[in-house]
């Protein structure tokens, strides 16, 4: 008997995805082109995410990770620990649970190398089914996440690297600067066609550009 | 039509930039720059409303926030209908359309007005309460009538094209208020670097500056308020809010703001690059300093007659006159108990008109601005005041008498002046409404005579509202607030010089409120307190006779202060009458509270962006697009769109669930369960904390089974229930209900953080994660074995095991459970790949008469086998004994779970408690109503004692008849009784009690 | 709205994002069967409601989904401390007290 059931839920060959935000239909009134944007909206769909859970203060844990994924495990909300060139970042969601993204399709790989270097009272949980990016970039993407969420994202108390979990509108998401005029909303696939149509019609006054 | 009181030159209007207006049907014009209170007042219009009890007709009396009765019905379409706007806080733009909200059939001949003229006697104050609560049944009859004779403007009846949406803020310092105050303060915190919002009701920053007599750095104010501005803008922290009203103060410091962005140029906001602007925005802001920089409201006197059109406070005399260039009459008669009204008079002059007389409640006045009024020759009366004004529809003259302030009489003979205009001034009160919001007791200051605001965490008053009234000292209290709102916010404050003001020597005031008649209150005429909302001295005198003696009461009785206004200008003044009533101080008397909004503020800001398609999220699963291409209504299952039923051509929703139960019963049907909670567990106490959670046993549930499981509150009543599979020895898969996904892993959540920490167990939700599309039917296995790769034969895929493989290609967990009764699988898939799947079984399905059916469906199934619905069939008083549950409770467990303890308390044990049965109407085609009460005996008449309900009710095709589950008293004893439910229509059913389990109770159907 | 320190995210966090979950420290009796009726009762029924000082949990629901308490006043709704869970508050009715009495002369 095994202690746990770990098994690739993407197909092998052949799959034909749906993003969560398969069946949205943009109904907003959009700009040209990004240049006359004030907001660019762009999904990063397929990516893989997973839920780590673990002991911060274990040091086998921490360098564990950091062996695994190769950045870094954040201590404490804030800073995103991230490797763009790679795809790979750990976000801190709680004292004992990270946020993983790694590129589409890399999940099980991820999984299973976690679970070749820690050990003790942890967990992993794919949850890439379940969640979707959305980038937003351009001069306006404050303005619209002021109208959207009721965490304070000025500069001065949100920095590039900075990442967190708060409202927004009357769902919520994970909000992520990933540098200076473009940030990341980590959103829940049952609420993906909801939250984009708001952040569309949100920045609608602005300029939208639909980025493919 | 010519502007017959606007002035050739001055004021801050373009009079290159003429607009046309409309007003109760009348074509006007102003100027860009005016208010429509401005340009009514330069065309002459001296009646713009009746009153809301007497239907007097009554006049323009200030020029802000504070006004009273010029509240106007705006918009030119029904769409853009806008009750309750405040004439003097409407900017004029062309084409403006407006109407008075008051005045049954119109304004100017109003029925309603030969109540007004016959006057107080009768209707005094709780007038509606004497003379139309009984009979309790005419109510609705006189609420009409009142209501048409009353009013106060109208909501459209058509949609609002417009948009509204919200902002979050979070900023040092928010300055309320940009008067000389504000602005030091602002300058100095945005000079320090802070980031600082400062908003403004008024069209124009500036405040008391605007119109101020006074030249700062020896240039008129106006241009220190534009050089200010200038540099405010420059600033990149700095956000100018103008027309923008701080509206509501809230807990730790959390102000909301209401900016009307496009209310100043057009009825409807006009487009901008051709999209529709955002007509009002509600700023939520979180500010870590307030600094309240309100300023005052000056206060009218209170003598007789004081509403007829004519009759304005001091300072708004002087507002129409700097700002606007209107002078709202020919012949002024100016009455005040202090110096600073002095500006009126002296304006009123220097606009070229004649001032026929200030009197002043003192003795002795000896202010700078006295002398100056001295050195033109006016005319000043020293030690009374205008005691009452004559005219109907206009002044036409004021009688002016000696008064004794403090003995409360009039003490000479009366003169009457003739005049068209009476300003009058009993001092200013500071505008202490926003810190009110907060819970903040307003304290009375008698240097000042006024109520400064109570001390709140985070606000530093300054200006007026602090009580400082000097222009220079005004200055200087702001920079001084912008410093300690700096250090408090961990700045630095830069220098800033403060400009040179010339400084006005005043007298002291006299603490005039209502002024004495020569007759006593009761017989004077009326002496209004508040016009809004029609309250007298009077009345408020009869309100303290009657025994009404809190101010909260007196306010409650008469209606003072319940206007759209809030009481602004009567309120001090009514305190103070009803001090004087009483033989008290005003401090002893105390202050009514205020509650937000500060002013009306429009539905649209409040909803915000928060409406139509964004009212509430719609959450929808992986499969929606095919539900909504194969024609499915919809249900609303918390927040998820689920499919309710699938008809076909013209079928109606009987007809439908009819066939969609068939197929199940008879071929297959699928299901969408993917909205089902889904909770993943993992760690090496799972199982105990599963034994913990759960009513029932988990410690034998092996690798490959799945179990039904209870969850109980500790008060022993049900919450909520599902299936969890044992994926590994230290590794499950939770489901929930649809409707408690979210709860029950909070729930989980606080048990482990807060009781068991010590157990090694994490948990996540993965509802989004999964899709899940359960198969059930006699042909769900020859189906299923078309497309994977799972032996699906009764030896190795038991009922309730779960097996992993592939569907359709795609990776799956299928687990054979079901809430149908017929043999099942449900089918898991990551949530992307779920459409390729759901295709993929309609393709091979339909040799099988696969059928997707709704949650209508699926509740006839699952009702026919006698499960429960949690939230239909239970309501959190139900235990799982009383669901005759009792297979699923682990009396044995060696912990104590939550919930078992509750369940051996005497009333958890009563034989008696309403317990889960089946009905079974005895008219088989009698779908009983959900909610229906159950009694015992039909031949009982209301009141009867009621021993139970009806929790769900079908009509099932498969059993050829309706039936029904139901709660009832000492339920599991009575089946073979006849039980009866009467209706409201008068008719009585009656069901025999059976067995909650309709169909196949021994499950052969799926254990096959 | 209230202006609500998270001890686990060590920030200040909107109202919207957490819940309120009622009085702090009810802790569940150690031997359930062992309690009586009444004071089990008391245990799932009774909560305090004091005007002035009171413990409260909180629940940061669209955060870090953290429990913790609140030490928060009735009155005045200030929130004079934030604590993990499991940890005990430091203002409290009594240390309020012995201070006022330690300085003499309470204001």
């Amino acid at each position: 008997m095994s202690d746990l059931s770990i098994f690739d839920v993407n197909p092998a060959a052949g799959a034909k995805s749906e993003s969560p935000l398969a069946m949205t239909r943009v109904t907003v009134a959009t700009v040209a082109s990004p240049a006359k944007a004030g907001v660019v909206v762009r999904e990063h769909a397929f990516q893989g995410h997973l839920i780590l859970r673990g002991r911060a203060t274990d040091d086998q844990f921490r360098a564990g990770v950091e062996q695994a994924l190769g950045v870094p495990l954040p201590l404490k909300m804030g800073p995103l620990s991230r490797d763009e060139a790679r795809g790979v970042s750990i976000q801190w969601m709680s004292p004992d649970e990270w946020l993983v993204i790694v590129p589409a399709g890399r999940e099980f790989a991820t999984e299973n190398r976690l679970r070749e270097v820690l050990s003790g009272h942890y967990a992993v949980m794919n949850v890439s089914g379940g969640q979707t990016v959305l980038e937003l970039s351009g001069p306006a993407v404050r303005d619209v996440l002021m109208k959207s969420t009721p965490y304070d994202v000025h500069p001065r108390n949100f920095p590039v690297g900075k990442a967190v979990s708060s409202v927004f509108a009357k769902s919520s998401a994970i909000i992520r600067r990933v540098a200076e005029d473009r940030w990341e909303l980590v959103i829940r696939r049952s609420f993906a066609d909801y939250l984009y149509r708001w952040v569309l019609d949100a920045s609608e006054e602005f300029g939208v550009y639909v980025a493919s | 039509m010519s502007q017959r009181n606007r002035l050739d030159k001055g004021g801050r209007i373009d009079r290159s930039r003429p607009l046309r207006f409309t007003f109760n049907g009348v074509g006007y014009q102003g100027f860009a720059g005016d208010t429509l209170a401005a340009a009514l007042l330069a065309n002459g219009v001296d009646i713009v409303n009746r009153s809301f009890k007497y239907a007097r007709v009554r006049g323009i009396v200030a020029a802000g926030a504070e006004e009273p009765n010029a509240v106007v019905q705006l918009g030119a379409t029904e769409a853009s209908q806008v009750p309750n706007v405040r004439a003097t806080q409407q900017a004029l733009y062309d084409g403006l359309v407006a109407g008075s909200t008051n005045g049954w059939p119109n304004v100017d001949r109003d029925l309603m007005g030969v109540i007004g003229k016959v006057g107080g006697k009768f209707m005094p104050p709780g007038f509606y309460y004497k003379t139309f609560m009984s009979p309790a049944s005419m109510w609705p009859k006189y609420e009409k009538y009142i209501r048409k004779a009353a009013g106060l403007g109208r909501s459209p009846k058509e949609r609002d094209p417009d948009i509204y949406d919200h902002i979050n803020h979070h900023c040092d310092v928010l300055v309320i208020g940009a008067g000389p105050a504000g602005l030091a303060a602002a300058l100095v915190a945005g000079r320090a670097g802070a980031r600082v919002i400062v908003c403004d009701e008024q069209e124009e920053m500036g405040g008391s500056l605007l119109d101020s007599r006074e030249p700062v750095d020896g240039h008129p104010a106006a241009d220190w308020v534009a050089a200010v501005l200038r540099e405010l803008a420059a600033m990149p922290e700095v956000r100018l809010l103008p027309r923008t009203t701080a509206n509501g103060y809230h807990d730790h410091n959390f102000v909301t703001l209401h900016e009307r962005r496009t209310e100043h140029l057009a009825d409807i906001a006009p487009l901008q690059d051709g999209r529709r602007a955002v007509r009002a925005r509600m700023h939520r802001v979180r500010a870590g300093q307030v600094i309240l920089a309100t300023g005052t409201h000056e206060r009218p006197l209170v003598y007789a007659n004081n509403d007829v059109p004519g009759n304005m406070i001091a300072g708004a005399v002087s507002t129409y006159i700097h700002r606007y260039a209107v002078v709202p009459g020919q012949r002024l008669v100016l009455s005040t108990s202090n110096d600073h009204a002095y500006r009126a008079a002296l304006d009123w002059r220097e606009a070229g008109r004649e001032v026929v007389a200030i009197v002043d409640a003192r003795e002795n006045p000896d202010g700078d601005l006295v002398a100056e009024a001295r050195k033109r020759g006016i005319r000043i009366i020293t030690g009374s005041a205008v005691i009452e004004t004559r005219g109907s529809r206009r002044v036409s003259s004021a009688l002016v008498a000696k008064i004794d302030v403090v003995g409360f009489k009039v003490r000479g003979s009366v003169e009457e002046l003739a005049c068209d205009t009476v300003a009058s001034s009993g001092g200013y009160s500071p505008v202490v409404h926003l810190a009110a919001h907060t819970g903040a007791r307003p304290e009375w200051r008698a240097d000042i005579l006024g109520f400064v605001p109570g001390k709140v965490k985070g606000m530093i008053p300054a200006g007026g509202v602090n009580g400082v009234m000097a222009l220079a000292e005004v200055l200087a209290d702001g920079v001084e607030a912008g410093c300690r709102a700096l250090m408090e916010t961990g700045y630095k404050a830069v220098a800033v010089r403060l400009p040179e003001v010339r400084k006005v020597r005043e007298g002291k005031a006299a603490a005039l409120y209502q002024v004495p008649h020569v007759k006593p209150a009761m017989r004077a005429p009326k002496q209004f307190v508040d016009q809004q909302n029609d309250v007298t001295a009077a009345g408020i005198e009869l309100a303290t006779r009657e025994g009404f003696e809190s101010i909260e009461h007196v306010k409650r009785y008469t209606g003072m202060g319940f206007g759209t206004d809030q009481g602004k200008l009567g309120n001090i003044n009514g305190m103070a009458i009803a001090a004087r009533c009483l033989g008290q101080t005003i401090p002893e008397t105390g202050t009514t509270v205020f509650r937000p909004n500060y002013t009306p503020i429009t539905f649209g800001a409040i909803a915000g962006r928060h409406c139509r398609e964004f009212f509430d999220p719609r959450r929808y699963t992986a499969l929606h697009a095919w539900h909504v291409e194969h024609g499915a209504k919809f249900e609303e299952v918390g927040q998820w769109m689920r499919p309710w039923y699938f008809p076909r051509g013209n079928e109606t929703m009987h007809e439908a669930v009819q066939r969609e139960c068939r197929a199940v019963r008879e071929n297959v049907g699928i299901l969408d369960a993917s909205t089902l909670g889904k909770i993943e567990i993992q760690g090496k106490d799972a199982r105990e904390f599963l034994n913990r959670l759960y009513t029932n046993a988990w410690t034998k549930l092996d690798v490959g089974k799945a179990r039904y499981g209870l969850m109980c509150k500790d008060d022993g009543m049900v919450m909520d229930d599902g299936v969890t599979a044992c994926l590994g020895e230290n590794h499950f898969h939770m489901t929930t209900t649809t409707g408690g996904a979210a709860a029950v892993l909070d729930w989980m959540e606080m048990w482990h953080q807060t009781e068991w920490p010590e157990l090694e167990v994490y948990f996540n939700s993965v509802t989004d994660h999964w899709a899940a599309m359960a198969l059930n039917g006699p042909n769900a296995r020859k189906l299923l074995a078309e497309l994977t790769d799972i032996d699906l034969s009764r030896e190795k895929f038991g009922f309730m095991d779960w097996r992993e493989g592939t569907v359709a290609g795609v990776p799956a967990r299928v687990f054979r459970i079901s809430f149908t009764g017929e043999l099942s699988y449900e089918i898991n898939v990551q949530a992307n790949h779920a459409m390729q799947v759901w295709k993929a079984l309609f393709e091979k399905g339909e040799k099988y008469g696969l059928t997707p059916y709704g949650t209508e469906t699926m509740h006839v199934l699952r009702a026919e086998k006698g499960f429960i619905i949690i939230g239909q069939d239970t309501d959190g008083s139900v235990t799982p004994e009383d669901l005759g549950m009792q297979w699923c409770v682990g009396y044995k467990k060696p912990y104590s779970w939550i919930g078992r303890r509750a369940l051996t308390r005497p009333d958890t044990k009563r034989a008696d408690r309403k317990q889960l049965v089946g009905l079974k109407p005895l008219d088989s085609k009698m779908v009983l109503d959900e909610g229906a009460q159950i009694v015992l005996d039909k031949t009982l008449t209301i009141p009867m004692p009621m021993v139970g309900h009806v929790t769900s009710s079908y009509f099932s095709p498969t059993l050829g008849h309706s039936f029904a589950l139901a709660l009832l008293k000492g339920g599991s004893q009575r089946i073979g009784q006849t039980v009866y439910l009467p209706m409201a229509d008068g008719r009585v059913h009656a069901a025999e009690v059976v067995s909650p389990v309709f169909y196949d109770p021994n499950g052969e159907r799926h254990h096959v | 709205m209230l202006h609500i320190y998270c001890p686990y995210c060590e920030e200040y966090r909107e109202e919207e994002e957490f819940r309120p979950k009622g009085e702090a420290h009810i802790a569940r009796p150690a031997e359930p069967e062992a309690t009586s009726d009444e004071a089990w009762g008391d245990y799932l029924f009774f909560r305090k409601n004091p005007r002035g000082l009171h413990h409260e949990q909180w629940y940061h629901a669209a955060g870090c989904r953290k429990f913790f308490n609140a030490t928060r006043d009735t009155v005045s709704y200030q929130i004079l401390e934030t604590y993990k869970a499991g940890q005990q508050p430091t203002v409290t009715a009594a240390a309020r007290a012995a201070q006022a009495a330690g300085k003499g002369v309470a204001k």
